[in-house]
């Protein structure tokens, strides 16, 4: 799908300034990546004088660290959990046809992620206070749920919108009934959707930090282990290695949902 | 559990019902409940000398909100969301129109990833990567005196509002911080609303005699502004909450975030700090209702 012929230098400058875009995302990456191997201890200086492994080593031995990794992977896994249980019962409670309150509903549901981090953050802390609630592990979970719910939403109801109907109605005919059904069609159908929902899930509540600095009361999870560590210059060779290992944890896990939902949208259903 | 499968084919409103009322539990009470619980706080009086709450109904925290000094905290962080939303339409569009209409399906998909990947990077660690990169003595400062136009950068931070000491300590350092973060949540909606562009539409535009700068204006601006108004609403809301970068890059003064961190946190004033989070909802609740006039919602 070019351009005619007149226009066709075009293209040649708009892909320099494409590619250029993408650079920028990137570079700044990457050079997190390169300083965790930085052998000098500074931190950011740059040409960097020479590589090393020593601050993985040292890395490893910080049980502060292998803490936080803890406490955010177990958050994690249990605020994926209840994000797949709820994301999946919204998405099949709004595929249907209209009900009552269903736009407040839909309202509701993105709330978390149209409103900016903090209020959610906020809210959750006022309301913990008032309840006398000690923030720790369930606080964390609770404000991780509520803003997975809508990546996992999001995923299976895109999924169950490209489910024709006449599958559903196939099973009936030949006598299945409706849990069979559900047993047998739908959810094997949905699974892959469901999976990347978890994925991406999972990969934002390891990476969240501002519901959390909120919700965590003295606990330290990954991201805010790594905001401390901004105020500790002298740690920099450290802090670096964490940036990296953050990423190396989360980009894989994007990588594979984004491959799970992509086969879905090649699939004949689609069409 | 056939007679289980009976009753949820025709009852379905019953079926409808389950479904919905654990979801609608979780919002409803944790969600909404808390909310409701913040905004209700912000009419009620903190007491300085006490430091503590009083259970007394006050409209004082939003009289407070219109002091020149909260006034600027809100303008500061205002001007700073849109600036950064034009930054990243700036930056977002070509790349959006690129990858829909220019390049090929294994370009487009790896753009894609490429896009996505940064987008779902960790926030902090990208926050970090810029203290770190934009340091003196750092990456930046390095590329800048290599390429010999040192003085050039001197003299862009001798400007007032965007200049500041250093590039770290600069309104153009946080711009740039902000924009970069933001950005993929910019492009992605365009790239969707550019893909609904049929290509012919532009080359008609071109076979009728439009120069490229006028089908972009008059053809392809117009169909695409829905992405770019659903972007604008990520990179503007996710500005207006922000109080990470505002404290790592940039100038000191304060932001909307800042101020209701600094409000709950130190001081304990919750109750101003509700006041506080009413204006980024108050705002954003605004532009999502001109998001919705402009179609945005269908873009998304």
């Amino acid at each position: 799908m070019r351009f005619d012929p007149k226009t066709w230098r075009r293209p040649s400058l708009l892909r320099v300034v494409a590619y250029a875009g993408l650079a920028f995302l990137h570079l700044p990456l990457l050079f997190i990546a390169l300083y965790a191997f930085n052998s000098d201890d500074s931190g950011y200086s740059f040409p960097i004088p020479g590589l090393t492994l020593r601050w993985f080593y040292r890395a490893l031995e910080r049980t502060d660290i292998h803490h936080a990794i803890g406490l955010s992977l177990s958050v994690a896994a249990m605020a994926t959990v209840i994000a797949m249980v709820l994301g999946t019962l919204t998405a099949a409670a709004l595929n249907r046809d209209r009900f009552f309150g269903k736009d407040a509903f839909t309202t509701m549901l993105i709330m978390p992620i149209a409103l900016p981090g903090i209020v959610t953050g906020i809210a959750l802390l006022s309301a913990f206070k008032l309840m006398d609630v000690t923030p720790g592990y369930w606080t964390i979970v609770i404000g991780h749920a509520t803003f997975c719910v809508v990546i996992v939403h999001n995923n299976v109801v895109a999924r169950l919108r490209r489910l024709p109907s006449r599958l559903w109605e196939a099973s009936m005919d030949l006598g299945a009934d409706t849990l069979t059904t559900l047993r047998y069609i739908i959810l094997p159908q949905l699974s892959t959707a469901l999976l990347a929902g978890g994925i991406l899930a999972f990969a934002l509540s390891v990476d969240e930090l501002i519901v959390t600095t909120f919700t965590a009361g003295s606990d330290q999870t990954l991201p805010i282990w790594l905001m401390g560590q901004l105020g500790r210059p002298r740690e920099a060779a450290i802090t670096n290695v964490v940036a990296l290992a953050i990423m190396l944890i989360t980009m894989p896990l994007i990588l594979l949902a984004w491959r799970l939902t992509k086969g879905g949208e090649a699939s004949p259903n689609s069409r | 559990m056939r007679a289980l499968s009976h009753l949820f084919y025709q009852r379905r409103t019953l079926t409808l019902l389950l479904i919905l009322t654990p979801p609608l539990l979780w919002f409803g009470v944790v969600y909404v409940g808390s909310l409701l619980t913040l905004l209700s706080q912000s009419v009620l009086t903190f007491d300085d000398m006490s430091m503590s709450v009083v259970t007394e109904l006050t409209t004082a925290n939003f009289e407070g909100l219109l002091v020149p000094a909260n006034l600027d905290i809100v303008l500061r962080t205002l001007g700073m969301a849109i600036a950064v939303t034009l930054g990243t339409v700036l930056i977002g569009f070509p790349m959006a129109y690129y990858m829909a209409h220019h390049a090929s399906p294994a370009e487009k998909g790896f753009f894609f990833v490429g896009v996505m990947l940064p987008m779902w990077a960790s926030y902090i660690v990208k926050a970090y990567a810029w203290t770190v990169l934009l340091a003196q003595g750092g990456v930046i400062y390095w590329v800048i005196n290599t390429l010999g136009v040192r003085a050039l950068l001197d003299a862009v931070l001798q400007l007032p509002v965007i200049g500041g000491d250093t590039l770290a300590t600069s309104n153009i350092g946080r711009f740039l911080v902000f924009t970069y973060i933001w950005l993929p949540f910019m492009v992605l909606p365009i790239q969707a609303a550019i893909e609904r562009v049929p290509a012919n539409l532009l080359m008609a535009s071109g076979d009728l005699g439009g120069k490229p700068f006028q089908t972009f204006r008059h053809v392809l601006w117009p169909l695409a502004f829905p992405g770019v108004v659903a972007g604008s609403i990520f990179t503007f809301s996710l500005t207006l909450g922000d109080y990470i970068i505002p404290q790592l890059v940039g100038p000191s003064g304060l932001y909307i975030g800042n101020m209701v961190y600094t409000m709950q946190g130190t001081i304990g004033n919750i109750p101003m700090a509700a006041a506080f989070t009413c204006v980024p909802i108050v705002l954003i609740t605004i532009y999502l209702a001109m998001a919705r006039r402009l179609g945005a919602f269908n873009a998304l």
